[in-house]
């Protein structure tokens, strides 16, 4: 069902924890199938020096949280918020069609640690 | 890699008895049973006997045996089959909240069509009472449709009380013992049962071909029109080896009921308390009245895809109620019509033991969904402990 890049980050989920100090936190919950996801990130200069996940939800949740982790880790906080969902779904080269509402919560997580890291400074 | 099958609820491996006595049906017994010639009299020979064997191993007549494409025909007719033959101003229909879609979705089909239909709750063990079925009928009641046992959760109805009450008040009894057969003694002559279904394929047998137990005298009406088969009420040339093989395959089912039996029953009271033992995981169904290979349970704070992809990533294959394996916004309905919030429904993980199991598979899978739920409550974001 899932292709091996999907299964490479679902194995070996990179970033996972919690983070002590965040400087921003997003969680988002889709309270239907009940995928849950929380972003913490780290900010310096205006860049995402670190980010770390935990998520609550199916294989595609969590490769869609590791990939996005990747993704971001090293971009300003105006190139991390361009990123889309979409994004997340294709840089795993795709998501079987009744998962993509999975992978959904990925970019909505961040996008909130985003603006509760600005609402903080 | 070590692979070990616990999904006998899914579907059953085929015994080597029952490919046997099915070859020749795929080869050079290839005569209709509807025909004149040699070749039609040897098939329709092995009809008879098949239907003989199932009605003995059932408690009934052949004559009451209609053999059908499965479990979900053989439900779609006894349920659409009365319907259609009701009497005018009986259109009322009763089933419960936790049936298996071949039976829910064809009631609510009916309902979208004109009829009545009463969908009774259940119970925190996912069971219907018999005083909520006697509550439910009225003057305009022709059918109630309960499973025996419930495919998800293993949880065993009332039945016979159930289908008293409907005799007493002359009301049609329907049952889904598709998962039943080879757990559940069955003397039908016996029992306020008017319709039964099952299916070879949960019972060693092949896929594709399942029975309706019909009662002498009952009114069903055909729903697939054609030739004059199965009493023209599944009209269609028949499946002889399929047909061959369920009667292989209940026949052995049925005798190595007692045996079977006491064998899962070692196996589920090792698995049940291990996986209790591992902490925060929660019994599914009925303690006692289940069935004896069902073990349903839910791994609080995590999720069950990710518990199936890991666990079959170690060999290990079971099934979940969990939303994301269904594909589906809502996990499975029959944990929420018992009352589960969507969280625990999301973790839940059902195993489904077989008569090749073993000790030791239970060993290791107890191992395997530790470490398993160890790892993924690690990254829970509702697990912080
Ligand atoms: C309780 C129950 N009813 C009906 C069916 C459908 O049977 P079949 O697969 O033979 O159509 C199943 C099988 O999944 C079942 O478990
Ligand atoms: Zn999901």
């Amino acid at each position: 069902m899932y292709n091996e890049k999907v299964m490479e980050h679902f194995q070996n989920p990179r970033n996972v924890g919690e983070m002590v100090d965040p400087g921003g936190v997003g969680e988002v919950g889709n309270m239907r199938c009940g995928d849950i996801m929380k972003i913490f990130i780290k900010v310096e200069d205006n860049i995402i020096q670190d980010i770390k996940f935990l998520t609550f939800g199916c294989g595609a949740a969590i490769a869609s949280s590791s990939a996005l982790t990747e993704m971001v880790k090293g971009k300003t906080l105006d190139e991390a918020l361009l990123i889309t969902n979409k994004d997340v779904a294709e840089e795993l080269g795709g998501l079987p069609a009744p998962k993509l509402h999975c992978s959904n919560l990925a970019a909505d997580a961040l996008h909130k640690a985003i603006e509760d890291f600005r609402a903080k400074q | 890699m070590k692979r070990i099958y616990m999904d006998h609820g899914a579907t059953t491996p085929m015994r080597e008895e029952v490919l046997e006595a099915m070859l020749p049906f795929l080869g050079e017994k290839y005569g209709n049973p509807s025909s004149l010639h040699f070749f039609g009299r040897e098939s329709l020979k092995a009809l008879d006997v098949a239907r003989e064997k199932t009605a003995s191993c059932l408690g009934c007549a052949p004559e009451e045996i209609l053999f059908t494409s499965g479990g979900t025909e053989a439900n779609n007719l006894a349920i659409i089959g009365v319907a259609k033959g009701s009497p005018p101003g009986k259109n009322h229909i009763i089933t419960s909240a936790v049936e298996h879609h071949a039976v829910l979705d064809t009631v609510k089909f009916l309902g979208k069509s004109g009829y009545d239909i009463t969908i009774l709750p259940v119970d925190e063990y996912g069971m219907v009472s018999p005083q909520q079925v006697e509550d439910a009928i009225t003057e305009q009641t022709i059918l109630v449709s309960i499973m025996t046992a419930n495919n998800e959760v293993g949880t065993i109805m009332p039945f016979e009380e159930i289908g008293g009450v409907c005799r007493e008040k002359g009301v049609y009894f329907h049952t889904d013992a598709v998962q039943a057969i080879g757990h559940i003694h069955f003397n039908l002559q016996s029992q306020p049962i008017d319709f039964l279904s099952l299916s070879a394929h949960k019972f060693y047998g092949p896929k594709g071909v399942g029975v309706l137990y019909q009662r002498r005298k009952t009114k069903l009406e055909q729903i697939c029109y054609g030739g004059g088969q199965e009493r023209k009420l599944r009209p269609g040339t028949e499946n002889m080896p399929g047909i061959v093989g369920l009667g292989k395959a209940i026949e052995l089912a049925v005798a190595n009921m007692p045996a079977n039996r006491e064998k899962l029953l070692r196996l589920r009271d090792q698995l049940i308390p291990g996986l209790l033992r591992i902490g925060d995981v929660r019994l599914n169904g009925h303690p006692e009245k289940r069935l004896p290979g069902n073990i349903n349970v839910s791994v609080l704070f995590v999720e069950g895809e990710s518990l199936l992809l890991h666990l079959d990533l170690k060999g290990i294959a079971l099934s979940s109620g969990s939303a994301c394996t269904a594909g589906s916004l809502d996990p499975s309905h029959v944990l929420l019509a018992m009352g589960l919030d969507h969280q625990t429904a999301q973790g839940s993980l059902r195993f489904t033991l077989g008569r090749d199991n073993t000790p030791e598979d239970i060993d290791y899978t107890l191992e395997a969904v530790r470490e398993t739920a160890h790892n993924l409550r690690a990254m829970s974001p509702i697990y912080r402990k």
